[in-house]
C-alpha cells in the first residue's frame, strides 16, 4: 500500500505537501513499523488457513470444471472448455434445482422475517419469563439440523407421524409440492430465532422517547412500527436478510433428510451432491459447485448495492 | 415501559410467550417422544408413548456404530474449535487494536467466507483430499471446520475486544511490556469471556455440520454422529431404525440444551454483536 521509505521523501517542492500529507497517514516511526507487524503476525495464521481451503479449492474447481472427469472412466480425462457448462445449463435438472432453490429461499426467509420480528416483539417487550422465552426459541436454532430434520421426517410419516395423521394419513413427502412445503416448514421453525434475535438487536436500537412522542402525537402501534420501528430497524433488517438469504440458497441438511431430493425437491447443493457421490463426475460437481458460487456472489451483489446493506463489520477498522 | 399491568395486558403476553415455547419446543418434544417408544409403538402417530422404554437409548449407546462416531464428532469439533478460537483471537486483537494496510481486506474476506456455499467447496476438496490422504481421517475435517469457524470467530471476537478497557494495555506497555507480552498478559484474561462465547457459537456450527461431514468420511474411523445415523439399521431387516435414530438425534442435541441453558445470554449477545453493531 502507501509504504513511504525515506528515499521517496526527496521530493521537489510541489509535492512536499502532497507527501507531508500521505506521512501523515502513515507515520513509519519504529512503533508505527512494530504494529504493522504484529498486525501482520497475528493474521497470518488465520488467511492462510482461510485461503487454503476456500480461494484455492474454488480456483482448482474451477480447472476441474473444465475437464471432463469421471471417477469411473480415469482414461477418459480430458480438457473440455466450456461444454460442462453448456451441459449444466441446458439440463432441466439443474433449472429444476436452481427454482426449488429459489422458492425455499424466498418463502423460508420472508415467512421467517414476519415470525422473527413478531419473536423479537415478544422477546423485547413481554413483561414476564423474558428469559425462559429467550433459552426455548434458542433451542431451535442450536439443535443439530439434521437431528430436527428426522423429527420432521417421521412427523409426517403416514401411520407413523402425528403431523400426518392429523392431515388424513398424508404422504406428504412423497409429493413435490407438499413435500416443499413441509421442507419450508422445517427452515422456518429452525431459522426463525436467529432471525428474531438479530432482529430484537436492531429494535433495542430504537429509542423508547420516540416511540412515546408519537403515542402522545396520536399515532396508533401499527403507524408506529411502520414509520419510526421499521424505518430505524431497516440496517438491521437487511444484514438479517442477507445472512438469511444466503444461508438458505446452501440448503442442503433439511432435503437430504426429508426426501434425499427425490420427486424433484432437489436444491442445487443436492445435485452438486448427487453429481459428484452418485454420479462421480467431478467434472459436472465442479462445474455445479462454480455456479452456485456466481449465485450467491450476484445475490451478496444485489444486497450490498441495490439494498445498500452495510455489510457487517465493515466498518470495523473506524474504531 | 407500562407502568402498570392490567390484566388483558397479562393475559396477552401470557399468551404469546406460550404460543413461541410451544412451537419452539413441540418438534422437540416428539423427537424425545419417540426415542422412548418401542420398535413397534413407533408405527403409532400417538403424541405420547403408550409404553416407556430405555431399549433405543441402551441400544445406540452400546453400539460402535453410534459411539465411535460421537467419539469422533466430540474429539475433531473441540479441536477444530480450539485452533479456531485462537487463531481468530490474534486476528481479531489485530483487527479492534493495531493500525496496519490490509484490515479491510480481511475483513471482506472473512466476510465472503462466512457466506461461502459449502458445497462449492465439497468438490474440489474431495479431490485435493483424496489426493492428500486426508479424505476420511480427523484431519480431513477439521480443516475445514476451522476455516469455517474463522468468520464467526474474527466477527464476534473483535466485537467483543472493542469493549475492553484498552489503557490497561497501554499501562502494562510503560511498564515496559512489548506489545506481545501485553496481549498475552493484560488482555488475553480480560477477554476470556468473549473467547468463551465464541468456542460456544464455533462448536455448535462444527456440532451442526452435515455436508462435510458425509462428504469427507466414509468410514466409522471420522464419521461424526450427525452424518452417522444415515446409517443405522433396525433390529433387523423389516424394522425400521426409527427409535433408535430418534434417541441418537436427541443424544446429540443434549450438548445443545446445556449451552443454551447455562449461556442463553452470552450466545445472544455472541450472534447480534458480530452482525448489528457493525
Amino acid at each position: 500500500m502507501s509504504t513511504t521509505t525515506p528515499s521517496t521523501q526527496v521530493v521537489t517542492g510541489t509535492e512536499a505537501g502532497r507527501v507531508a500529507g500521505r506521512r501523515k497517514r502513515a507515520p513509519l516511526s519504529e512503533g508505527a513499523r512494530a504494529e504493522r507487524r504484529l498486525g501482520w503476525m497475528l493474521c497470518a495464521p488465520a488467511v492462510i488457513v482461510m485461503i487454503a481451503v476456500t480461494a484455492y479449492p474454488v480456483i482448482y474447481a474451477i480447472y476441474l470444471s473444465l475437464e471432463r472427469y469421471n471417477l469411473e472412466l480415469p482414461q477418459q480425462i480430458k480438457f473440455v472448455g466450456f461444454s460442462n457448462y453448456a451441459a449444466v445449463l441446458s439440463s432441466p435438472y439443474w433449472w429444476s434445482a436452481l427454482e426449488v432453490t429459489l422458492i425455499i429461499t424466498v418463502f423460508s426467509v420472508s415467512i421467517s422475517l414476519v415470525l422473527g420480528m413478531l419473536l423479537a416483539q415478544i422477546l423485547h417487550r413481554t413483561l414476564f419469563f423474558r428469559g425462559t422465552v429467550r433459552t426455548t426459541s434458542l433451542i431451535p436454532y442450536g439443535i443439530v439440523t439434521v437431528a430436527a430434520a428426522y423429527g420432521w421426517q417421521y412427523a409426517w410419516t403416514p401411520s407413523q407421524g402425528y403431523l400426518s395423521a392429523a392431515f388424513n394419513n398424508t404422504a406428504a413427502l412423497t409429493n413435490q409440492v407438499e413435500a416443499i412445503i413441509v421442507i419450508i416448514i422445517a427452515e422456518i421453525w429452525k431459522t426463525t430465532p436467529f432471525m428474531g434475535l438479530l432482529l430484537l438487536a436492531g429494535l433495542s436500537l430504537v429509542p423508547e422517547d420516540l416511540q412515546k412522542a408519537a403515542k402522545v402525537d396520536g399515532a396508533t402501534a401499527w403507524q408506529r412500527f411502520t414509520k419510526i420501528t421499521l424505518p430505524l430497524m431497516k440496517p438491521a433488517i437487511l444484514v438479517a436478510l442477507l445472512f438469511r438469504t444466503l444461508d438458505s440458497f446452501r440448503i442442503f441438511d433439511n432435503i437430504f433428510i426429508l426426501t434425499q431430493g427425490a420427486n424433484g425437491t432437489g436444491s442445487v447443493s443436492v445435485l452438486g451432491y448427487d453429481n459428484l457421490f452418485n454420479a462421480l463426475n467431478l467434472g459436472i460437481g465442479s462445474t455445479i459447485s462454480i455456479l452456485i458460487f456466481i449465485c450467491v456472489a450476484i445475490i451478496a451483489f444485489i444486497f450490498i448495492k441495490g439494498f445498500g446493506t452495510a455489510a457487517p463489520g465493515t466498518n470495523l477498522g473506524g474504531r | 415501559m407500562a407502568v402498570t399491568t392490567t390484566p388483558r395486558q397479562k393475559v396477552g403476553w401470557t399468551t404469546a410467550n406460550l404460543v413461541v415455547i410451544v412451537l419452539a419446543l413441540f418438534p422437540v418434544l416428539w423427537l424425545l417422544s419417540l426415542s422412548f417408544k418401542t420398535s413397534t409403538a413407533v408405527l403409532d402417530p400417538s403424541i405420547l408413548p403408550a409404553q416407556w422404554t430405555f431399549g433405543n437409548y441402551s441400544g445406540i449407546l452400546t453400539s460402535y456404530q453410534f459411539i465411535r462416531p460421537l467419539l469422533n464428532s466430540i474429539g475433531i469439533d473441540l479441536i477444530a474449535t480450539l485452533i479456531s478460537v485462537v487463531l481468530a483471537s490474534m486476528a481479531a486483537y489485530a483487527i479492534a487494536r493495531l493500525r496496519f494496510p490490509g484490515k479491510s481486506l480481511l475483513i471482506g474476506m472473512a466476510l465472503l467466507i462466512a457466506m461461502f456455499p459449502l458445497i462449492a467447496l465439497v468438490t474440489p476438496m474431495f479431490t485435493i483430499e483424496r489426493a492428500l490422504g486426508l479424505f476420511n481421517t480427523w484431519p480431513g475435517l477439521i480443516i475445514p471446520y476451522v476455516a469455517f469457524g474463522l468468520p464467526l470467530g474474527i466477527y464476534t471476537l473483535s466485537a467483543f475486544f472493542r469493549e475492553i478497557p484498552w489503557e490497561l494495555e497501554k499501562a502494562a506497555k510503560v511498564d515496559g511490556a512489548t506489545p506481545f507480552q501485553a496481549f498475552i498478559k493484560v488482555i488475553a484474561p480480560l477477554a476470556a469471556p468473549g473467547m468463551v462465547t465464541t468456542a460456544i457459537l464455533v462448536f455448535m456450527a462444527c456440532w451442526n455440520d452435515f455436508l462435510l461431514a458425509i462428504s469427507f468420511t466414509s468410514t466409522t474411523a471420522s464419521r461424526t454422529a450427525p452424518a452417522a445415523m444415515e446409517y443405522f439399521s433396525g433390529g433387523s431387516i423389516f424394522t425400521v431404525p426409527t427409535g433408535p435414530i430418534a434417541a441418537a438425534a436427541c443424544f446429540i442435541t443434549i450438548p445443545i440444551i446445556i449451552f443454551v441453558l447455562f449461556f442463553q445470554r452470552r450466545i445472544v449477545a455472541g450472534l447480534t454483536s458480530g452482525a448489528v453493531k457493525g
